[in-house]
């Protein structure tokens, strides 16, 4: 890779150990994806959510604090993904003392690195989203997804350690979705059924995700007849990336880079893969349940906006959660405080269900909470969560928001 | 004893050798993965109930899941780690795990398929440096 002066100085450890680390990290990385060179970013997001870290990663993080602060601060502005822990609710999860430790010491470790601890994969609805053409080192698929479909920015997948050597160095190597030429599609996808709701939305990313599959292949979609609001394109983005990897898609006539479809392919090129209703009731059969006893309704991956968080007070005003049964509303830090000033979040809870803030539900230790807390059947309208959860002993079924509330109410799943 | 040898492209990590576990599904170590067991564990996963452990593993391409990235790091710290990971084509957030773990990773191989081209069971010598990897079978 063709270095910079200043980033030879890096690697020469001129500007501390952690970032001649970093440097280094991000020239392996770059190698095997035959980056020609750096690129300049202006935001990091990394995931920090303990479970996947565990007591290795966060001895790592808590190795870069022992560096003088001029040495371990990153340079660029650089936010957090959802933690494992919410602190004032683990003890009513179930989740044990060990895991909020290992938590705290994880914060006191990004909190000396200078990173803001805002704990979102919604960042790009409620911190600062990104502009088209900005470059940027986010981590998250869904967060990614969004901001380069949605927004028109650049970024990768940035795991959490490439995450951190990008806030490190302001820099990440030039391969992947960072070049135009990557940027094109390659699957043409016609839809003749129209998504209704999220749940709907978020199924039609899955149906495309599994069909593409690949980190390298960028879909573009036609025939979607609606004007798609950011939370519908945020479930068809998340389900989008957790089936099949996938870090851009093109939506012909609403994303930036698609105005029609000839800026984004050669349409002779490509040849037309339909999805129709049946498609879609094919993608629903798959989760089975009805009439049986659900133990957990979960409203997370990606954690809520505000209008999602009002939607959902409306469907449980006047109402009780079936006491064998658990509600989880899961939002970030922002929405929650929003959430309670306008007083949605009390709604929520007056039904028995909780609002966890900073925290999504598979990144907190969901197996150890499943088997605490006897949770096997799971119902959400999160199509990312259904796909995430069944390898942490769940059985999860899919539905919109309204059955996925009239099953906790009832009990079982309606 | 015949060997066999495929040139892939340039990886990350140590030359390692030990005995294969190969299929043609995908892969993520959040989705599909007891990693305390070792094993795997979403159901519709082809090697579901497997053990992983000291294995060069081959998979068809990698899936979602950024916090992979920590995971091979974590695994490869309590020694319940596979040894190599081959794909066709991997996707970033392993490729990063893997250089942060230093673990052999490897993927784009020259002869094709790399998951028709190894078998489980055949013994495995992965050279990430040089973008080679040697099949030993009976």
């Amino acid at each position: 890779m063709e270095l910079s002066p200043e980033e030879q100085a890096m690697l020469q450890g001129e500007l501390g150990e952690p970032r001649r680390w970093a440097i280094e990290h991000m020239m392996r990385v770059g190698r095997f994806f035959d980056a020609p060179d750096f690129v300049e970013v202006t935001q990091a997001h990394i995931m920090a959510d303990t479970e996947s870290l565990g007591e290795a990663g966060v001895a790592f993080l808590e190795n870069l604090m022992t560096y003088p602060a001029s040495e371990r601060q990153v340079r660029i502005p650089m936010i957090t993904d959802p933690r494992g822990i919410d602190f004032c609710h683990y003890q009513r999860l179930k989740q044990t003392d060990e895991m909020a430790v290992l938590e705290q010491r994880t914060i006191e470790a990004f909190e000396s690195m200078g990173i803001l601890m805002t704990n979102t994969c919604i960042n790009y609805q409620t911190i600062m989203p990104p502009v088209r053409g900005e470059h940027l080192a986010f981590g998250d698929t869904g967060v990614v997804i969004y901001c380069n479909s949605v927004l028109g920015a650049y970024s990768n997948f940035e795991g959490g350690p490439s995450s951190l050597a990008a806030g490190l160095t302001g820099r990440t190597p030039r391969y992947g979705l960072h070049l135009d030429q990557n940027r094109k599609a390659t699957r043409r996808f016609r839809v003749e059924h129209q998504p209704e709701h999220l749940s709907d939305w978020g199924a039609l990313g899955g149906i495309i995700g599994a069909r593409t599959g690949s980190y390298w292949e960028v879909p573009v979609i036609e025939g979607i007849d609606s004007n798609p609001d950011s939370d519908e394109m945020k479930h068809l983005g998340a389900a989008m990336a957790s089936f099949g990897s996938v870090p851009l898609f093109h939506l012909v006539g609403v994303t930036p880079e698609a105005p029609s479809l000839e800026s984004v392919c050669d349409p002779d090129s490509l040849a037309v893969e339909t999805i129709g209703e049946a498609v879609f009731e094919e993608f629903f059969a798959r989760y089975g349940g009805k009439g049986e006893k659900v133990d957990v309704v979960v409203f997370s991956a990606p954690q809520l906006s505000l209008l999602e968080m009002q939607s959902l007070a409306a469907l449980l005003d006047g109402e009780k959660i079936h006491p064998d049964t658990s509600l989880l509303a899961v939002t970030s830090p922002v929405v929650a405080a929003d959430a309670r000033r306008l007083g949605i979040a009390e709604r929520i809870e007056a039904s028995g269900a909780l609002v966890l803030e900073g925290m999504c539900f598979y990144q907190s230790y969901a197996r150890e909470m499943g088997e605490a807390n006897g949770w096997k059947r799971l119902m959400t309208n999160s199509v990312k969560l259904t796909n995430i959860i069944g390898g942490y002993g769940y059985e999860p079924t899919l539905s919109n928001m309204e059955n996925c509330v009239a099953s906790a109410i009832a009990g079982e799943i309606v | 004893m015949a060997t066999t040898e495929l040139k892939c492209h340039v990886g990350v990590g140590p030359e390692v050798s030990g005995e294969a576990l190969v299929t043609d599904d995908n892969f993520s170590a959040r989705y599909d993965l007891d990693r305390i067991a070792g094993v795997f564990s979403r159901p519709q996963h082809k090697l579901a109930g497997k053990s992983y452990v000291d294995k060069i593993m081959v998979f068809n391409t990698a899936k979602g899941g950024v916090a992979s990235a920590w995971m091979l790091h974590e695994m490869k710290s309590r020694g319940i780690a596979p040894k190599a990971i081959l794909f066709n084509n991997v996707n970033p957030i392993l490729a990063q795990g893997a250089a942060l773990a230093n673990m052999a990773l490897c993927d784009r191989f020259d002869e094709g398929d790399v998951t028709q081209l190894i078998k489980t069971g055949d013994q495995v010598t992965v050279n990430p440096q040089l973008g080679l990897v040697t099949i030993t079978r009976d």
